[in-house]
């Protein structure tokens, strides 16, 4: 009776586009990981752990690649939390009239085309004629000039703080909204009980707020291993190898026609990515009556 | 202990307001840069420098629209955008309307798999076989299809929690009255799952106008290029013109932002639709 009323066949449409143009290229590309696929042969050969070595050995770069998008990926998470909660605590607490305003404003930067936000800033982060360091020697901080993100040294952090600038505003709504779930009475209690302002914050507001920022390092931790435009249009990946993450590894492969190694890249992501992603949908699809 | 409590709070009131306006001038003053430089000339743009133009120079922008064939790569981000949504919106609702009222074993299985690809990265040597195979590569369809599939998963899981909301009585009732399947979903239920469905559609529009990925990949021949692609393009072509750049960018941008202040409340709501549950 249940699946005349409700047929299989309403999900078939949703779940063929999902197989075949999301499912299947990754298990495809793991295959074809395994062998010499390239642009400028019909062949395709079985050339086992080939590929894997390529990327694996120190000789290449590739290894950096990883390192790049981790450090990426934990200083973004680390950022965008710490200034999305403030902003969150500030908002929900400290203002009262103004808030949707700021809300509405802060929140911004997360609907604008990364590719926009990064040409952007690549004229704010110009070394001679950028916003950012004419406005350093007009107050006097000729010492805080840099090169941004032409120096090897400093360019990734460049790039980490324009990305924390585009998206903290998607971790401060989603903390806001968890923040308005913690009744009242339970910081009057604490209040009542003589808990500073920290003790409140640390014992009340936190481990409520354990939920939310679950939700929030996990959606910056998929952002963050799968980043591309902001590397792409700030550096390029330059200067040298300094900011070049998988995806941006991945591009070039793709460009150069070397699929072989370029799909075992992309499928080392796959795979760490799908056997992280299980545990974390596991946790999102869990019926809340179960819970 | 000088100050009474009433003054004490003011004080406060004032610190927060005043870091909050402090936080709100980071994210407004690299919009403001790019709208001053777009009524500059190309001299004065140079350095995006925050001064007010000497004289507003409105014809940048139809320069740009000519230039920058803005007129054709704006109908190709609308079509995109919205034929991808429209599909991708409707089929999703009719999943997570099945998976979420009939809770068999098979279907649990199904939408647990959908919603793991909101963790998958995608393949695109694979994703290019495939395309080339169903003859979709460097088609407006193909790029239209793939949007839609790559929103698929958030959507299921956006409108799965929101289908539990709506009544079974509403089903039985109407199966009584002599619905057939189809009617019941797009007559009953469909009415009623609006509001998550705008909230869908407006995040999955918003993130499809934005992207640049997809078309970079599947999309050579620039005549099908979307606004993101040839914004990007045209920095590279007129790199010296900052004034002509930031027109460009006032532009490809206004459509989303008419959107994200019609639509934040539903954008809001729909992130943190999926936080609170937890």
């Amino acid at each position: 009776m249940r699946n005349k009323i409700y047929p299989f066949y309403f999900t078939l449409g949703a779940l063929a586009l999902y197989i075949v143009f999301v499912v299947l290229p990754g298990f495809l590309g793991v295959a074809y990981s395994f062998t010499d696929w390239n642009r400028y042969s019909t062949e395709v050969n079985f050339v086992g752990l080939d590929n894997f070595k390529t990327i694996f050995s120190s000789g290449e770069n590739y290894l950096d690649y990883i390192q790049n998008t981790l450090f990426f990926a934990s200083c973004t998470i680390f950022l965008k939390t710490v200034f999305g909660l403030l902003l969150a605590i500030l908002l929900n607490y400290g203002v009262r009239r103004l808030s949707h305003l700021y809300r509405v404003v802060i929140y911004l930067p997360v609907v604008l085309p990364t590719i926009v936000v990064g040409l952007v800033f690549r004229s704010i982060l110009n070394p001679r004629t950028g916003f950012l360091n004419e406005f350093f020697r007009s107050i006097g901080l000729e010492a805080l000039a840099q090169p941004w993100l032409t120096n090897p040294d400093i360019a990734m952090l460049s790039v980490i703080g324009v990305d924390t600038w585009k998206g903290v505003g998607y971790i401060m709504v989603i903390l806001l909204a968890g923040l308005q779930t913690i009744p009242e009475e339970y910081y009057e209690a604490a209040e009542i009980d003589g808990a500073s302002a920290f003790a409140r914050f640390r014992f009340v507001t936190l481990p409520l707020l354990v939920p939310a920022l679950t939700v929030v390092t996990v959606l910056n931790l998929l952002y963050g291993l799968r980043v591309f435009d902001m590397v792409y249009v700030l550096t390029g990946g330059g200067p040298g190898y300094a900011t070049d993450v998988v995806f941006t590894a991945v591009f070039d492969e793709f460009s150069k026609g070397r699929y072989g190694v370029g799909t075992a890249l992309s499928s080392v992501l796959f795979i760490v990515m799908t056997v992280a992603g299980f545990f974390i949908v596991r946790q999102l699809t869990r019926d809340p009556v179960e819970a | 202990m000088l100050l009474n409590n009433k003054t004490n709070k003011l004080l406060q009131g004032t610190r927060n307001n005043l870091i909050a306006i402090f936080a709100c001038l980071l994210v407004v003053i690299p919009v403001y840069l790019v709208v001053v430089n777009s009524l500059k000339d190309s001299a004065g743009a140079r350095t995006m420098s925050a001064a007010l133009p000497q004289s507003l120079h409105f014809e940048n922008f139809n320069t740009v629209i000519e230039r920058g064939k803005l007129a054709q790569t704006f109908q190709n981000s609308m079509l995109y955008a919205t034929s991808a949504t429209v599909i991708s919106s409707i089929l999703a609702s009719m999943a997570a309307y099945v998976l979420s009222r009939n809770k068999s074993r098979l279907n649990r299985f199904v939408y647990f798999f959908v919603v793991m690809g909101i963790a998958m990265p995608m393949n695109f040597f694979t994703l290019t076989k495939i395309m080339q195979l169903t003859h979709l590569i460097n088609t407006q369809v193909g790029i239209i299809i793939l949007y839609a599939a790559t929103q698929i998963p958030f959507n299921i899981f956006l409108i799965y929690g929101f289908v539990d909301a709506i009544p079974r009585e509403l089903d039985e009732a109407a199966i009584i009255d002599g619905c057939g399947p189809y009617r019941l979903f797009f007559w009953v239920i469909f009415p009623l799952l609006v509001p998550v469905i705008v909230t869908a559609g407006v995040l999955s529009f918003v993130g499809i106008w934005n992207d640049f990925l997809l078309p970079l990949y599947y999309l050579n021949n620039s005549a099908y290029w979307p606004m993101t692609l040839a914004v990007y393009n045209f920095f590279g072509q007129f790199q010296q013109d900052w004034n002509l750049v930031s027109a460009d960018i006032v532009l490809t941008v206004l459509p989303v932002l008419i959107i994200y202040l019609l639509g934040q409340r539903f954008i809001l709501s729909g992130l943190t639709a999926g936080a609170v549950k937890g």
